[in-house]
């Protein structure tokens, strides 16, 4: 087809948009394509940040044992009445380490509580974790074989959701929890819920 | 020669393929075998999500292991296969099947191949009839002519 066009083209004595057609969707299309990989480079863009089909929903209820004491239970629906946070981690993920700074901030600000799912996990090894790094969990569910994280669509901890005060998954943040996120994402939307 | 060279890339293509008898699905056979193929039917169209370029039957990751045990055990209990792909769509999002469902954000995507084949199609239909209007003895035409503009 190509070699039909150039020999139509050249014999006709064609206008210029002819060749310049191409030349300018293909710079077009090296446009599209550089401002993308810019914006990931850039962090604006997390092409591997899937949205989670439970923002607007109800939380997914959960009765968990406790990672402090395993005849304890953990259960969500406990913290319903007031906005909450709900914080996927593990001993075993590198990002939680970085992000456990923030969730002890958090937690000392009082803002909202923090309940933490401790996701396939040595209990052991969790529970010297925060008595080492500083605990910034109200209560901590110890989610064992990871059947509490399916029903919540996790898929790489951390993951961070904001829960309202009547149960509703308002915002989810996946990566390591920032102040920023706090401020620009998930503190706007409870800002009328809070008592 | 040509048998050696033969037997050789018979058998490295053999030694490719034998990655595939190293299961990375560690569950149990379903005992009924119809159950079975609709588990591993299932398990190669639903994507890992903690790798996303592998579906749950290709991945060795963690959450594909927890997925593929979901759905044997989903299987097993009489859920149909559309009550399974939606228990994993209410919780991962349509992202999670390499099937992208037909909606109006999906419609174009499902509809491009159809629509370039047309485009294709009308282009060729265009320069035949072009080229058959056009005088058989092209050097002697300088002009070209017979082109509808």
């Amino acid at each position: 087809v190509s070699e039909s066009v150039t020999t139509e083209t050249s014999q006709e004595r064609p206008g210029a948009w002819r060749y310049l057609l191409p030349f300018v969707l293909f710079v077009a299309l090296v446009g599209v394509f550089s401002l993308t990989l810019w914006k990931i480079r850039e962090h604006r863009l997390n092409i591997e940040e899937i949205k989670s089909p439970l923002i607007g929903r109800a939380a997914p209820a959960f009765d968990l044992p406790s990672l402090a004491n395993p005849a304890e239970r953990v259960a969500n629906a406990a913290f319903h009445g007031r906005p909450y946070l709900v914080n996927v981690w593990g001993t075993w993920c590198g990002e939680c380490r970085a992000e456990h700074g923030t969730l002890l901030e958090l937690a000392k600000s009082g803002q909202v509580p923090i309940l933490g799912l401790d996701w396939k996990d040595d209990s052991a090894l969790a529970q010297s974790y925060l008595v080492g790094l500083g605990n910034p969990y109200t209560a901590v569910a110890n989610d064992a074989d990871g059947r509490v994280a399916i029903d919540w669509g996790v898929y790489g901890a951390p993951e961070t959701f904001l829960v309202s005060a009547d149960g509703i998954v308002l915002a989810k943040h996946i990566g390591a929890m920032t102040i920023d996120v706090w401020r620009h994402d998930f503190a706007p939307r409870i800002g009328g819920a809070r008592p | 020669v040509t048998a050696a060279i033969r037997r050789t890339v018979l058998a490295l293509l053999l030694v490719l393929l034998a990655g595939s008898a190293l299961a990375i699905d560690t569950e149990t056979p379903l005992p009924d075998p119809a159950q079975q193929a609709r588990y591993t039917a299932l398990i190669h169209e639903l994507r890992c999500l903690q790798c996303q370029n592998q579906t749950i039957a290709d991945s060795a990751a963690g959450l594909a292991a927890d997925l593929r045990h979901e759905v044997r055990g989903m299987v097993a209990s009489g859920k149909s296969d559309d009550e399974i792909r939606r228990f994993l769509t209410d919780r991962y999002g349509d992202f999670v099947l390499y099937q992208p469902p037909v909606r109006g954000r999906t419609v174009l995507l499902w509809a491009a191949p159809v629509l370039l084949l047309l485009a294709g199609l009308a282009t060729v239909g265009v320069v035949i009839v072009r080229r058959s209007r056009r005088p058989i003895d092209l050097e002697s035409e300088p002009e070209g002519g017979g082109t509808a503009q």
